[in-house]
């Protein structure tokens, strides 16, 4: 029997979510390869070798929200690592010498046991991509060398010239041709580019139904809660070769239909405004973000950040999937970037937008200012700017959270009155 | 028809009773802020200087870091409205504002109808706020309402380049010891508040007119620093550390009228 039959959407995406950890733990109990990844590496070439994967930042995350992050960050900079690194790099690192310490001594230490994450277990090899930042890229190094495990690098030169140019989709061609090799040395036996196909097909099916539920938030008013897409990112990010996610999101999407069938919406009467927001979430304060702007009328309803994993390509086709991870909005140049903000506040017809100036995520951050400016020279809607942190508590305050929320509540509401929303 | 504006801030409560949406008829800064009895005290005088009491308010806005925590208000607005609102009723042409206060500065860009277009302001970071200028005041055994005083008498400004607060207090303490003069050191300090003000300034477009509020734009030798770095002509809003209070007396008068 379909083991998820019954299920609503959320509480699949909590099952597939287990799922993976589950089969990850059974992979390193029957001695099979387990592989950590970063979010946007391709995880199409370990699942066509029948690697299990899991995900730091994911990890992260979760930790995060479940307000675990400062335990895992204090160990993390006993070990040396300055707070001015990534909170995702400093929490999985804390995590990870948790592991390495269990693995090593036998004894699981109290801060493991107290761990409030799903339990990993340590990766045979690691995979990561320069699509995002160059943190990564040192991270996933140190973790190799510690475990001295292969380390798989697709390097992907930021996006500076529009179109990509065929000498670079040509180059990161030859990361993946790189990456295949290396996977067939590590399992010993040759690529299964059967299996590659259908992994790659399973994953666009996936990213299908996720454009899917971007899109009902065209409507007015939206079905879905836009922060809800911080919950089932999950899935996309971890599980899009796999046919759960696909499943999952699919499920989403009728019950959001069946919604506007029946004539209900995420806010019902009470959707006055409606936000984007830029960057990832607060995890350690996502319902309290969510509330400020609850208790504002106020519906998010676009973001550029889980839009990421939007990850289209021709399966089959290497140069288009080489494309694919390429075009990331975080490896494109200011002024795509800016039009992909502009675009996700026009599809989800949003009346503002806010910033996350966030403390860890340089990549994302540096550029808010300047796309803030651009787009609204554009489109000439309000905008906010917080500072705050994706997942070190210390690196967020409410209350100023809540001034800059309510500004951007005055602003919308200024230009209703004046009949320019 | 009277309405009222409450400011609970982080440093000090500020209160203004508004006569018909036109007239101040009192305006009060009690130097204790959110969480202690300002508020009430700033209430108390309040009502003394204009002899009205709570009857007689139709209706009172909130605004400040304490806003939440102030139980008797109509609605709440945040700060950044209510500055903007305060500094236009005084200034219809003004287009920037800066305003620094104990705890926060911000730069509010303002369209003609005194709309907030674009706001920015620091986060968890006390330079280029008053709470700079009371640390450095206590370093260089003076207070704060002195300030200005010396920093005229400077021949130029020390260097002063830490933006950190903590740094910035060892460079004074340096300067001192190397024997540099007191005026030129809090002109120096003057100088590092007014660039990390202009900082916050400079992420939006820096447009005339510009206004000063917040209780740091008394200090004439940060008005002066902040001039001297635009370029432009700096006007301080009548009574500074009000503004936001008036501001939210003018929403509450709006709200007043809402109802008639
Ligand atoms: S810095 Fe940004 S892109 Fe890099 S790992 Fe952290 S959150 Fe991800």
């Amino acid at each position: 029997m379909n083991q998820t039959e019954g299920m609503n959407s959320k509480q699949m995406l909590g099952h597939y979510i287990n799922k993976s950890f589950q089969d990850a733990r059974e992979a390193k109990a029957n001695g099979k390869l387990v592989c950590w990844s970063s979010s946007v590496a391709p995880d199409e070439f370990c699942r066509a070798m029948d690697i299990e994967i899991l995900y730091p930042e994911n990890m992260a995350a979760a930790v995060g929200a479940k307000k675990g992050a400062p335990d895992m960050l204090k160990i993390a900079e006993q070990k040396g690592y300055n707070v001015d690194i990534c909170s995702y790099a400093r929490v999985n690192l804390g995590y990870f010498e948790l592991l390495k310490e269990q693995a090593l001594t036998g004894k699981t230490p109290e801060a493991l046991e107290n761990y409030v994450g799903e339990p990993a277990v340590l990766p045979d090899v690691v995979i990561t991509s320069t699509n995002l930042c160059g943190t990564l890229l040192k991270w996933f190094e140190n973790i190799a060398a510690e475990l001295n495990i292969p380390c798989i690098v697709i390097d992907v030169p930021f996006n500076y010239e529009r179109p990509m140019p065929q000498r670079m989709v040509n180059y990161v061609k030859g990361q993946f041709e790189y990456a295949i090799k290396q996977l067939e040395e590590l399992c010993g036996r040759p690529f299964d580019y059967d299996k590659f196909l259908e992994v790659q097909k399973q994953s666009q099916r996936t990213v299908a139904q996720w454009d899917k539920i971007a899109s009902m938030t065209s409507l007015k008013p939206s079905p879905f809660n836009g922060f809800d897409f911080f919950n089932y990112m999950a899935l996309i990010v971890s599980y899009r070769a796999t046919a759960g996610a696909e499943e999952t999101f699919a499920k989403c999407v009728e019950e959001l239909e069946e919604m506007v069938k029946n004539g209900q919406s995420a806010f019902g009467e009470n959707e006055k405004h409606r936000i984007a927001w830029e960057g990832i979430a607060v995890w350690p304060a996502l319902g309290l973000t969510f509330k400020t702007f609850k208790n504002m009328d106020t519906l998010m309803t676009g973001s550029g950040y889980p839009d990421i994993w939007s990850l289209r390509y021709t399966p089959g086709d290497m140069e288009s999937m080489a494309r694919g991870y390429s075009n990331v909005y975080t490896n494109i140049n200011l002024e795509e970037r800016t039009k992909a903000v502009e675009k996700i506040m026009e599809n989800a017809k949003c009346d503002g937008i806010v910033y996350h100036n966030n403390r860890s995520c340089k990549l994302m951050s540096m550029v808010n200012v300047d796309i803030a400016e651009a787009v609204q020279k554009n489109n000439d809607k309000p905008f906010v700017v917080f500072d705050g942190d994706q997942t070190d508590p210390n690196n967020f305050s409410a209350a100023q959270f809540e001034t800059r929320a309510q500004a951007l509540g005055e602003m919308m509401d200024a230009k209703q009155a004046k009949g320019g929303k | 028809m009277y309405t009222m504006g409450i400011d609970v801030g982080s440093a000090s409560s500020k209160v203004v009773i508004l006569k018909d949406g036109k007239e101040v008829v009192a305006a009060y800064v009690a130097q204790v802020g959110t969480g202690t009895s300002g508020p009430e005290q700033a209430l108390n005088e309040a009502f003394k200087q204009s002899g009205l009491s709570q009857q007689d308010i139709s209706k009172t806005v909130a605004t400040g870091y304490g806003r939440f925590a102030f139980e008797d208000a109509d609605r709440q607005i945040s700060e950044i409205s209510c500055h903007a609102k305060g500094v236009h009723f005084q200034f219809p042409n003004a287009r920037t504002i800066i305003d620094i206060g104990g705890q926060d500065a911000k730069a509010i860009r303002l369209d003609k109808d005194g709309n907030v277009k674009q706001f920015f302001m620091n986060d968890k970071c006390a330079a280029g706020t008053g709470r700079f200028l009371d640390v450095m005041a206590r370093v260089l055994e003076t207070t704060v309402d002195h300030l200005a005083e010396y920093s005229e008498k400077a021949e130029f400004p020390a260097s002063i380049s830490s933006t950190c607060t903590v740094f910035a207090e060892s460079e004074v303490i340096s300067q001192l010891a190397k024997g540099e003069k007191k005026e030129n050191i809090i002109a120096g300090v003057h100088k590092s508040v007014a660039s990390k003000a202009l900082a916050l300034a400079y992420r939006g477009v820096i447009e005339e007119d510009i206004v000063m509020s917040g209780g740091v734009a008394l200090n004439a030798g940060v008005v002066k620093a902040i001039a001297d770095q635009t370029g432009m002509k700096i006007t301080v809003a009548e009574n500074p550390q009000t503004i936001g209070a008036l501001g939210a007396a003018l929403f509450a008068y709006e709200e007043a009228l809402k109802d008639h």
